[in-house]
C-alpha cells in the first residue's frame, strides 16, 4: 500500500442544475396583469457568480410606472378592496400554495440572480416567503382585531421599491400585508435582482389574482424614485441602505406622502464570559457571515468580554475557516457570492480598517475563482472609533471589539446611528434580559440570532428605519391608521 | 377691616406681574438671547412678556431631554402613571386660574373655557392610565414555529420634538404632550406666541407634581425659527409637527430625514382636539422591539 | 480540605488544572460544576445544519468504506450464544464475499461469557474483540460484581471493555463514586482498552452529558460511548456532538488523544455519514479512524453493504444480497 490513501471523508461537490431555474432569455415589466411594455432601458441580468448574463430585461420608463399606477389604483377601487378580506385570504392562501409547488425552480433562480447559497434560498428563502403569504392570508379577514380599531382603512396604492437580498423573501414580506389590507401594489425590485420578483408576477396570474393588484417595475433607481413620487402613490415603502433611504426620504418631503423605510444596520453579537462557547461562537458565525453578511441584519460587530477574548476569537478563526466558500448552485457551499463591485467596495473598507489599526485574517477557504467572491474576514483590534465599527458593513466580514463590564457592552453596541438586531450570548437569564432590555435595537436575539418568523416583528429603531415586517405590527405600514 | 376694603373701593390694586419664561430642565428660565416678545390676549392687549427662545435655548432643551431620558424611561411604567395622575390632579386643582387664561387666550366664554380645561384635566388622566397598559395594546407574545419565546413590547423612542397645536392653547398642548410623557419619553416643545400663558402655567403644574426635570421642555417663541433646528437636530428621534403650517411641513420632512427621524403624520389643518384620543400617538413615539430567547432543557 | 488527605493523588500526565480536579470529590465537583453550558437549541441546530452536508459519489464510496471500518458489530441479546459469534465474527473479518476490497470491521463486541468464542473465532484477522462489563446496561450491581465481570472479559481475551456508568450515582451527584468506578474498571481492564458507556438518554440533558463526559474522561476512558443500545433515546447527533466536543477539548489541552462511539439507532448510512461529517467538522479530520471513533451497531452494517454494492453498480441492492446477522 505505498499510493497515497484518500481521505477518509470529504465533500464533493453537490451542484444544483441551472436549469431547475427555467431561465428565459427575455424578461417584461408585469403591469395590469401582463407580462408588457419596458420601454425603457434594457439591461441584462448578471449572474454574480460567474459575471455572465442570465437574461435580458426591458426595463421601465415613465410610461411603465404611470400604466402600474394607474392599473393599481383601479384594482383598488374596483377590484381588490371591493372583494372583501375573506376572498382576498384565499388569494393569499393561492400564492403560498403556488410559492410552495415551485419553490425548488424560484430556490434555484434567486440563486443564480443574487449568488446566495442554493441549500440557504431552499431552505430558508422559500419556505420563510410562502409562511408569509400564509400568515397574512390570516389577517385579511380578521383586521378589525389587528389592534388599530374597527374597520381600518387600506392605504390605496403602495409603492415598493426593494433590495437586491433575498429578493423573495423581502418581497413577500411587504407585498403579503399589503394584499391583506386591500392594498395594491407596484414593485420595484434592485436592479440586479429582477428575475424572481417577476416569476412572482407569473405566480400571481397562475393564483388568478385580479389584474393590477401586483404589478412589478424591472429598473434601476430611476424607476423607483418615479414610483415612489408618482401622486398615484399614496404609500411609499422603501428597503434598502440607509444612506439612500435618507435620500428617498428627503426627495419625498413636502409631497403629503406617507413613507415606511426599512434601512440598513451594523448589528452586533456580545458575548459574555458566561455564554456557552459552542452557541456562541456558532451564533457569531451565523450573525456575521449567513449570505454572505448580506442581510441588513447581520451582525457585523462582535463585542466579547475582555477575559475570553482570545480563546473566544481562535474558536472564531477556526468555526470561520470551517465554512465553505464556492459555487452558490453547490449545495456544500456556505458562503456564496458577491459580485465584483461588492468586493471591490468591502476591499476598500477592509483596507480603512487595516489603515485605521485592525488586524485582518481572511478564512483560508479558496472561492472558486478570483472575482465575485470574499471568503470570510475577521477584523480585530478594532476600535469605536473606527470607520468599520460604525459602518453598514452587508458582506462577510466582521469586526471583533472587547469590553469589560456589561454596562461598558451595552455602551459600545447603542454607539451607532442604527438600531437593528443584536445578540447576547450569555448563561444567566437575568444578565441575558437585562443587556435585551438595554439595547437600542428593533430585534434582539438572546443566545440565537438569525430567527425569523412570519409572526415575530421584525425592524429597526434610528437610523435603520420605522418599518415592521411580520405579525400585526407588520400590517401598519399598509393602513390608514 | 373696614379701612382695607375702602382702600379696595378707592384706589385699584396693581398687581405683580409675572415674567413667562422658559421652561428647560425643570427649571425656569429666560432666553439666553435676552429677547422677549409682548403677549397679548384675544382682545389684542398687551399682557406680560414672555421669554423668545433661541437657537440655543433650543440645543440646551434637547440635551435637557436626553439627559433626562434614561431616568423617565426607566422608571417604572406605573410610577409614570402616578406622576401623571398627579399632573392632571394638579390642573383639577387650578382649574379655575386655566380657564380665566383660556378664556383670555382664545376669546371663549369663560363657561366654554371651563369645558376646555376640564377635556385637558381628562385628557391627561387618559394618557396618565395607558403608561402600564402599553405592552398588552402593542406587544404580546409572537407564536413563533420552533424552540423559542418571543415577544414584543414597546419602548419609547427618545427625545420627541413638538410643535404645539396652535388653535388650542391648553388642550391642545396637553393632547400632544401626554402621549410623550405616557410613552416614557422625553419632549422638546416648540409653543407660539398665542398660546405662551396656558403652556408656562402648565409647566409650573408640572414642576409642582414630580415629573422629573427635563422630561418636558417648553420653549415658547416663533415655531417658524425654531422648528425646523428641532427638526433637523440628530439627538432629537422623532417629530409631532401638529402645530406646522403647511408652508413649514416639506422643510421639516425634508430636515427630518438626515436623521431618519419618526415623523407623526397628522392632518391638514389642525385637527379638533376636542375629539376623543385613540392610541396613535402612544403607538408613533414608541419602536416596537422583539426578543427572542431559545425554549431548551 | 486541609485536614483530610487526598483521596487522589493528582493524575500525572494532566496540565495543572485537571489534575487539581481529580484531587478529590469536592475538586471534581467544583471541576464539573464549572464546566461552560451548553445550549441546548443552539447545538440542535449545528447538528441539523452539518447534516445537510451533502456527500456524494466517489466521496460517498470512501465515507462508506471508512464507516464500515469503524463498525463494533454487535450482538448483546439474552439468547446469543457461541454459533452467533462464529456467524458474526465470520462476518466481521469479510462483511461482504462478493467484494475482497471491503474493510473489515473494527471489533466484535459481546457479552464477557462470550469473549472467549469470539476471540477464537477473530484470530488472526485484525478485528477486536470488545466486551461489555460492569452489570451492562443498568449497571446495577456492587463494584466487585463489575469487577469480576471486568476480569472475567479480559482474562478471556479482550481487547477491549465497554463499561457502564452508575448514572443513578451520577445524578444524585455523586460524581466521587463514579470516577473511582470508573478508576477501578481501568486498573482491572488493563492492558485492554477502556470505553466508557455514559447512557446518555439518562442522563437528563446535554450538560450533564458534557459533565459525564469530563468525568469520563478525567478517571482515563479512552473512548466515550453515547449508549448502551438498550435505552431510548440512543446515540443522537447532538449528544455525539458534546462527546465530540470534548474529546476535543481534552486533546487541545492534555494532548491526549480520546475516542468516541455512538451506539444504538445509527441504522443506514445516510445517518453513518452524518455522523462522519460531525467528526469531522466538531473534531477533526484525525479523528476520522478505528482508533478514534466507532460506530456501536449492529443493522448499519448491512445498510452500508447494500449502498456501497448501488455506488459501485449503480443499481439498488437488496436486503437478501448481504448476509443476515444470524
Amino acid at each position: 500500500m505505498t499510493e497515497p490513501k484518500p481521505r477518509p471523508l470529504a465533500y464533493a461537490p453537490a451542484l444544483e442544475s441551472a436549469a431547475l431555474a427555467r431561465l428565459r432569455e427575455h424578461y417584461r415589466p408585469f403591469v395590469d396583469g401582463e407580462f408588457t411594455g419596458g420601454t425603457g432601458e434594457p439591461f441584462s441580468s448578471v449572474n454574480p457568480a460567474t459575471a455572465e448574463p442570465l437574461a435580458e430585461v426591458s426595463g421601465s420608463d415613465a410610461s411603465d410606472v404611470d400604466r402600474a399606477v394607474s392599473a393599481a389604483e383601479e384594482a383598488f377601487r374596483q377590484r381588490w378592496t371591493p372583494i372583501g378580506g375573506t376572498e382576498r385570504a384565499k388569494y393569499l392562501f393561492r400564492i403560498a400554495r403556488l410559492l410552495q409547488e415551485r419553490a425548488r425552480e424560484l430556490a434555484v433562480l434567486a440563486s443564480l440572480e443574487t449568488g446566495e447559497p442554493v441549500r440557504k434560498t431552499t431552505e430558508f428563502d422559500l419556505p420563510n416567503a410562502a409562511a408569509q403569504f400564509l400568515h397574512y392570508a390570516g389577517w385579511a379577514d380578521k383586521l378589525d382585531y389587528a389592534g388599530f380599531g374597527p374597520s381600518p382603512a387600506p392605504q390605496g396604492v403602495v409603492g415598493q421599491v426593494l433590495p437586491s437580498n433575498l429578493p423573495l423573501l423581502l418581497l413577500a414580506q411587504r407585498v403579503a400585508p399589503a394584499l391583506a389590507c386591500g392594498a395594491t401594489v407596484v414593485v420595484k425590485p434592485a436592479e440586479r435582482t429582477p428575475l424572481t420578483a417577476l416569476v412572482f408576477g407569473e405566480i400571481c396570474e397562475q393564483a388568478g389574482l385580479p389584474a393590477g393588484v401586483v404589478n412589478v417595475l424591472p429598473g434601476g433607481p430611476g424607476v423607483g424614485a418615479k414610483l415612489l413620487a408618482h401622486p398615484g402613490v399614496r404609500k411609499a415603502v422603501f428597503a434598502g441602505s440607509t444612506e439612500t433611504g435618507k435620500r428617498v426620504r428627503r426627495d419625498l418631503a413636502g409631497r403629503g406622502k406617507r413613507l415606511t423605510s426599512d434601512l440598513g444596520g451594523s448589528g452586533v453579537n456580545i458575548v459574555f464570559a458566561d455564554a456557552a462557547p459552542e452557541e456562541a461562537v456558532r451564533g457569531v458565525v451565523e450573525g456575521a457571515f449567513f449570505n454572505q453578511g448580506r442581510v441588513r441584519c447581520a451582525g457585523s460587530r462582535l463585542l466579547v468580554e475582555e477575559s475570553v477574548a482570545e480563546e473566544f476569537v481562535a474558536r472564531l478563526r477556526a468555526r470561520t475557516e470551517s465554512l465553505r466558500v464556492g459555487d452558490p448552485l453547490d449545495r456544500n457551499t456556505d458562503v456564496g457570492a458577491l459580485g465584483s463591485a461588492e468586493v471591490a467596495r468591502l476591499s476598500e473598507l477592509l483596507e480603512r480598517g487595516v489603515a485605521e489599526g485592525a488586524t485582518r485574517w481572511t478564512s483560508p477557504a479558496a472561492p472558486p475563482h478570483d472575482g465575485g467572491f470574499l471568503p470570510p474576514t475577521l477584523l480585530t483590534d478594532v476600535q469605536q472609533s473606527m470607520s468599520v465599527a460604525r459602518a453598514e458593513v452587508f458582506g462577510p466580514v466582521l469586526s471583533v471589539l472587547t469590553f469589560r463590564t456589561p454596562e461598558e457592552a451595552v455602551t459600545k453596541a447603542n454607539n451607532t446611528p442604527h438600531g437593528l438586531a443584536a445578540g447576547v450570548w450569555s448563561e444567566k437569564g437575568s444578565r441575558a434580559l437585562w443587556t435585551a432590555r438595554r439595547l437600542r435595537t428593533g430585534v434582539v436575539w438572546a443566545n440565537a440570532f438569525h430567527r425569523f418568523d412570519p409572526t415575530a416583528p421584525f425592524g429597526g429603531r434610528g437610523e435603520s428605519g420605522d418599518g415592521r415586517v411580520g405579525g400585526a405590527a407588520g400590517l401598519e405600514a399598509y393602513l390608514d391608521v | 377691616m373696614s379701612d382695607g376694603e375702602s382702600l379696595a373701593n378707592t384706589r385699584k390694586r396693581v398687581a405683580v406681574p409675572k415674567t413667562y419664561k422658559l421652561y428647560v430642565g425643570g427649571s425656569f428660565a429666560r432666553s439666553e438671547s435676552g429677547r422677549v416678545f409682548p403677549v397679548t390676549g384675544s382682545d389684542g392687549d398687551f399682557r406680560a412678556n414672555a421669554a423668545q427662545a433661541s437657537r440655543k435655548d433650543l440645543r440646551d432643551a434637547v440635551a435637557a431631554a436626553r439627559k433626562a431620558f434614561d431616568g423617565w424611561a426607566g422608571a417604572s411604567a406605573h410610577n409614570r402613571g402616578q406622576v401623571m395622575f398627579r399632573v392632571a390632579e394638579m390642573l383639577e386643582g387650578t382649574r379655575d386660574r386655566f380657564a380665566g387664561e383660556v378664556a383670555d387666550v382664545e376669546g371663549l366664554p369663560l363657561p366654554e373655557a371651563e369645558a376646555v380645561v376640564d377635556t385637558a384635566v381628562d385628557r391627561m388622566f387618559w394618557y396618565a392610565g395607558w403608561t402600564d397598559k402599553l405592552g398588552v395594546l402593542l406587544g404580546g407574545v409572537n407564536q413563533v414555529a420552533g424552540p423559542y419565546t418571543s415577544h414584543g413590547g414597546p419602548e419609547p423612542v427618545g427625545v420627541v420634538g413638538v410643535v404645539a397645536p396652535r388653535s388650542s392653547s391648553l388642550l391642545g398642548l396637553v393632547s400632544v404632550l401626554a402621549p410623550v410623557m405616557a410613552t416614557g419619553n422625553c419632549a422638546v416643545v416648540l409653543v407660539g406666541p398665542e398660546a405662551a400663558v396656558p403652556a408656562v402655567s402648565l409647566c409650573e403644574a408640572l414642576a409642582t407634581s414630580d415629573v422629573p426635570g427635563g422630561v418636558v421642555n417648553v420653549l415658547t417663541g416663533e415655531p417658524t425659527e425654531l422648528a425646523p433646528r428641532l427638526a433637523s437636530h440628530s439627538d432629537v428621534d422623532a417629530l409631532d409637527p401638529s402645530g406646522a403650517e403647511e408652508s413649514l411641513r416639506g422643510e421639516l420632512e425634508e430636515a427630518a430625514a438626515a436623521t431618519v427621524k419618526r415623523m407623526l403624520d397628522v392632518p391638514l389643518p389642525e385637527q379638533d382636539w376636542s375629539e376623543p384620543p385613540t392610541p396613535k400617538r402612544l403607538r408613533a413615539f414608541t419602536d416596537l422591539k422583539t426578543v427572542w430567547h431559545p425554549l431548551g432543557e | 480540605m486541609v485536614d483530610s488527605p487526598p483521596s487522589n493523588p493528582p493524575k500525572a500526565g494532566l496540565p495543572g488544572d485537571l489534575a487539581e480536579a481529580t484531587r478529590d470529590e469536592a475538586a471534581l465537583t467544583r471541576f464539573l460544576r464549572g464546566l461552560p453550558g451548553i445550549d441546548a437549541v443552539g447545538l440542535e441546530q449545528r447538528a441539523a445544519s452539518l447534516a445537510g452536508r451533502a456527500v456524494k459519489g466517489d466521496a460517498k464510496l470512501r465515507a462508506i468504506d471508512t464507516a464500515i471500518g469503524m463498525v463494533d458489530l454487535t450482538t448483546l441479546e439474552g439468547a446469543d450464544n457461541a454459533s452467533k459469534v462464529r456467524a458474526l465474527a465470520a462476518k466481521a473479518r469479510r462483511p461482504d464475499s462478493r467484494f475482497p476490497d471491503v474493510p473489515r470491521v473494527a471489533a466484535l463486541c459481546v457479552y464477557p461469557d462470550l469473549v472467549s468464542d469470539a476471540v477464537a473465532a477473530l484470530r488472526g484477522s485484525g478485528v477486536g474483540v470488545a466486551s461489555v462489563a460492569t452489570a451492562f446496561p443498568s449497571g446495577r450491581s456492587t463494584i466487585r460484581a463489575k469487577l469480576a465481570e471486568v476480569e472475567l472479559a479480559v482474562e478471556s481475551g479482550a481487547d477491549e471493555v465497554d463499561m457502564v456508568i452508575d448514572r443513578g450515582a451520577f445524578l444524585a451527584g455523586e460524581y466521587g463514586r463514579v470516577f473511582d468506578e470508573i478508576e477501578q474498571v481501568r486498573a482491572a481492564c488493563a492492558p485492554a482498552h477502556l470505553k466508557v458507556i455514559l447512557e446518555t438518554g439518562e442522563l437528563g440533558g446535554y450538560d450533564n452529558v458534557w459533565r459525564a463526559s469530563w468525568l469520563a474522561l478525567l478517571a482515563g476512558a479512552d473512548f466515550i460511548k453515547t449508549s448502551t443500545g438498550k435505552v431510548s433515546p440512543a446515540a443522537t447527533l447532538p449528544v455525539t456532538h458534546v462527546l465530540l466536543r470534548a474529546v476535543r477539548e481534552w486533546r487541545d489541552r492534555t494532548g491526549q488523544p480520546r475516542g468516541v462511539k455512538p451506539a444504538g439507532g445509527i441504522r443506514t448510512t445516510k445517518d453513518a455519514v452524518r455522523y462522519l461529517v460531525a467528526v469531522l467538522e466538531v473534531a477533526g479530520p484525525e479523528w476520522l479512524t478505528p482508533e478514534s471513533f466507532r460506530f456501536g451497531a449492529s443493522g448499519l452494517l448491512n445498510d452500508l453493504l447494500m449502498q456501497r454494492e448501488t455506488q459501485l453498480d449503480g443499481h439498488y441492492s437488496g436486503p437478501d444480497q448481504v448476509a443476515v446477522d444470524l
